[in-house]
């Protein structure tokens, strides 16, 4: 790979004023804490929403205080209507895909310590960096006004399937300015991520410190990176897709709608398009979306796994590799989610088959996780129990989508609980389970304290357990025909069933409720946890050899020196167990 | 601590495999003459993926058990044959795994996609729409009449927007709002999407499809049970997805030739 490129002066001056220091910052690490803070409350609005629809689907007579407050259409006297159920469910869906997968394990995490990880004062773009958080928040912000419309927010789910989205009010409350302003946010999105990966590309290419070469990378710069050029190749589609959604719902064009539709009693005066389409884009960023929210928290959990262990992963190359060639195949397999959809049906083989071959790479992490922890000497803490966490929620998510990539089994179990169980466990709770990780590792760089063990912990054994009572019956319940996307389950054929529903409902108020000690211990620590040495966790990369919290320009002006891979554990160094990636000593393994 | 999760991994791999070991979520009945090699075929991949599932799963808390809580310094271990090994079981075993899977599990879908349906199927066209299903059968002339969206008069019953006045073929055409079809004979059926996507689920057929606006397809099956079965929307179409379902009514041939005729009398 050669020698690592010399960094460029792409610095800014020091930030000066309060504006400068904490809203429009230029620098890397505000910005990761911005996003962070941004996911922060996109996870808990989500979250609510999703307790408010799993109390709604079993007691649907529940009066909900104040929600009136916010939709008196949608909650007349505070009990929801089974179109505000499917408002909730839009808003949960869009806030978590886009507000928290992708900006919490990529764009809060990976702006924080990509720079410092390669040796760089910043990112290559500051401004660019500083412009891609303050759209991001408009995103979010325009994507929030739909709440308080009197429409309320659009009822098509967060993939917005045409043409129920492109035909405008007709198709139901929700879908007049909701969906508007939900096709709008998401145009926004796809501008700031694109800003975004750009950036992260050229930083990675182009500003890594001497002797930075690509393979000495840590795993979780390497994840940052490929993700970003899924993320750029991703949202440049779904950007040119929303503007077309946007254009047949406001300046009559017809791409996603056919002729003669008649809606809510009305011929729609559209003719030509074609709802495949729609799903088509949709998908084609859709499915790489996945591994944009996984990815960044497979090498997180690498990273983390390694320094808990106290030795290297028996080959980061294979993982670099492996998450490679996921993000590769990750364009290959878009029309799984179509397989019934209607397009041709010899092209669910063509699309089958690259789905199966997905497994090959993610079997191939898991052995190589699982391996390395044989003979290690694995150190027990909040970061190290989520990463490990992390192992068991991929694998338990990662198995069924073995049966949905087989388009005769996904006859039976399409759109059903089995589904929703799969992507939560593997896109959602995995990824923040990276998240999780992530955050009880990197505080103490980020604060300079630690957070409270203790708290972790407990956060740790209810969120576990939990997440497991909530996702694992919802296979079950796949299997036994449950549909998804009902906000009540009116006939007898799911009476036998609501029980187990309830056993959900109650797991998500108890798992949900553990995310308070989480913020509770986030905030509490900042201010008052424990003060943290500059390398608590006697770790190897570059970010642990700065100041706890690291300097307006990281490395105080000087430029790091790299001389070792960033896995250099299990040997004899003059500090202990370890030598850091900027120690020019000479590493000598320890006797095995 | 790294102990008590290694033991709470194994109770939560046990008690998650449990229901599947005892079959106390079962599959519905399968009515049709194709769904039980979905049914096989889930039956084997459910086997692999229990065996990884819960493999994977002991092999981490089992490691964990062992190397957690180790005293400081203590002796690191490498894995026997290193990266190469797992790599390579990877590669042969998955890779077998999705060979079978991927060109030999298809022949329940190339069942269900590629053969073509029998010339003497019973052809019905369904209609999805917010948030109702309609059957129509083409009547005595075996033909359907052409659909007209500007003609649709739900007031009326013009469910399909048949032109009634000028077209003969559409006159004796039967719609119904329950999908009733003869035992063991094949249905050919058409899927006609009025509004916006909808789809068709009956869980016991083992048939799901789409409604696609502006694009018709079709799916044939045969019902082998005489029985009542629940039909729902399984493409959310707004905000009465939740409740838009139809019946399958299997009768006996008798039966179904009664019905048929009662219904060409209305």
């Amino acid at each position: 790979m050669g020698e690592g490129s010399v960094q460029q002066a792409h610095v800014h001056a020091p930030p000066e004023g309060f504006i400068r220091k904490y809203v429009f910052s230029l620098d890397h690490k505000v910005i990761g804490k911005q996003y962070f803070a941004l996911a922060l409350v996109a996870v808990f609005t989500g979250m609510i929403l999703s307790w408010l629809m799993r109390i709604h689907m079993v007691w649907p007579n529940t009066k909900f205080p104040g929600l009136e407050l916010l939709s008196k259409v949608g909650a007349p006297g505070g009990i929801m209507t089974p179109e505000y159920y499917l408002s909730l469910l839009t808003m949960h869906g869009t806030l978590m895909v886009f507000f928290v997968l992708t900006n919490a394990p990529f764009a809060a995490f990976g702006n924080y310590f990509l720079p410092i990880q390669i040796g760089a004062e910043d990112m290559a773009f500051p401004r660019f960096n500083m412009m891609s958080f303050w759209t991001t928040f408009l995103a979010w912000f325009v994507l929030m006004l739909a709440f308080v419309i009197p429409d309320g927010p659009p009822i098509a789910g967060w993939t917005e399937y045409a043409p129920l989205s492109a035909v405008g009010k007709d198709a139901g409350p929700g879908m007049a300015w909701g969906a508007s302003l939900w096709g709008l946010s998401i145009a926004i999105f796809c501008i700031a991520s694109l800003l975004g990966a750009l950036n992260f590309i050229a930083t990675t290419l182009d500003l890594r410190a001497k002797g930075m070469t690509l393979m000495r990378m840590p795993i979780c710069t390497w994840a940052w990176f490929i993700t970003s050029c899924i993320a750029l190749l991703a949202f440049a589609v779904l950007l040119p897709a929303c503007i077309l959604l946007i254009l047949d719902r406001h300046a009559g064009t017809s791409f996603f709608i056919p002729g003669g539709l008649v809606i809510s009693d009305r011929l729609q005066p559209h003719s030509g398009g074609s709802p495949l389409l729609w799903q088509h884009l949709f998908w084609f960023f859709g499915h790489p979306e996945v591994y944009i929210a996984i990815l960044p928290s497979i090498g997180i959990v690498s990273h983390i796994l390694i320094n808990s262990m106290r030795k290297p992963l028996l080959s980061s190359k294979v993982i670099i590799y492996s998450m490679m060639s996921i993000g590769f195949l990750s364009y290959m397999v878009w029309g799984h989610h179509m397989f019934l959809s209607g397009m041709n049906p010899m092209s669910a083989l063509a699309f089958s088959f690259p789905t199966l071959t997905i497994t090959i790479p993610a079997t191939v992490m898991t052995l190589i996780w699982l391996g390395s922890l044989y003979g290690a000497n694995i150190q027990i803490n909040s970061a190290s129990l989520f990463a490990l966490g992390f192992i068991s929620m991929f694998v338990a998510g990662g198995v069924s989508g073995f049966f949905l990539a087989q388009p005769a089994i996904d006859i039976y179990l399409h759109a059903t609980y089995f589904v929703v169980g799969h992507f939560h466990m593997v896109m959602g709770v995995a990824s923040l389970f990276g998240v999780f990780a992530a955050t009880y590792f990197w505080f103490p760089k980020m604060t300079g304290r630690f957070m409270n063990e203790g708290l972790g912990k407990l956060h740790f054994w209810i969120t576990f357990v939990g997440t497991y009572c909530i996702f694992m019956p919802f296979h079950y319940l796949g299997l036994i025909g449950n549909v998804r996307r009902y906000q009540s389950f009116v006939d007898d054929y799911m009476a036998p069933y609501i029980p187990l529903h309830k056993f959900i409902t109650i797991s998500a108020l108890i798992t949900g409720a553990a995310q308070l000690i989480f913020l509770y211990n986030l905030i509490y620590s900042r201010f008052k946890g424990k003060l943290a040495p500059d390398n608590p966790w006697n770790a190897t990369s570059l970010e642990w050899s700065i100041p706890s919290p690291p300097p307006w320009n990281n490395f105080g002006g000087k430029h790091p020196v790299v001389y070792h891979d960033p896995y250099q554990y299990g040997v004899k160094g003059s500090k202990g167990d370890f030598v850091m990636q900027d120690s020019p000593e000479q590493v000598i393994v320890s006797g095995d | 601590m790294g102990k008590l999760f290694a033991v709470a991994l194994v109770i939560i791999a046990l008690v998650s495999a449990y229901p599947i070991l005892m079959n106390k979520y079962p599959l519905p009945e399968d009515i049709s003459t194709h769904g039980h090699q979905i049914d096989e075929q889930l039956h084997d991949t459910m086997i692999e993926a229990g065996i990884a599932f819960v493999g994977a799963q002991l092999v981490l808390a089992f490691f964990l058990f062992s190397y957690s809580g180790r005293k400081p310094g203590s002796r690191l271990k490498s894995f026997p044959g290193g990266a190469k090994v797992l790599v390579m079981f990877a590669f042969v075993i998955v890779g077998l795994e999705v060979l079978a899977l991927g060109v030999v599990g298809q022949k329940a879908w190339a069942t269900v996609y590629f053969t073509p349906p029998k010339a003497d199927a019973l052809e019905i066209q369904a209609q999805a729409e917010q948030f109702a299903f309609y059957f129509r059968y083409p009547g005595p002339d075996g033909k359907f009449g052409s659909i007209h969206p500007d003609k649709i008069d739900e007031g009326n019953q013009n469910y399909f927007g048949l032109d009634l006045a000028n077209d003969v073929e559409a006159r004796d055409d039967i719609v119904s709002g329950e999908l009733v079809v003869p035992v063991n004979r094949e249905i050919h059926m058409f899927l006609h999407g009025k509004d916006v996507g909808h789809s068709f689920y009956v869980r016991e057929l083992r048939i799901q499809q789409d409604f696609v606006p502006g694009l018709d397809l079709s799916v044939h099956f045969t019902p082998t049970k005489i029985g009542r079965y629940e039909i729902v929307c399984t493409q959310l179409c707004g905000l009465g997805h939740y409740n838009m379902k139809a019946y399958l009514n299997v009768m006996s041939l008798t039966d179904f030739e009664k019905w048929l005729k009662d219904q060409s009398a209305q």
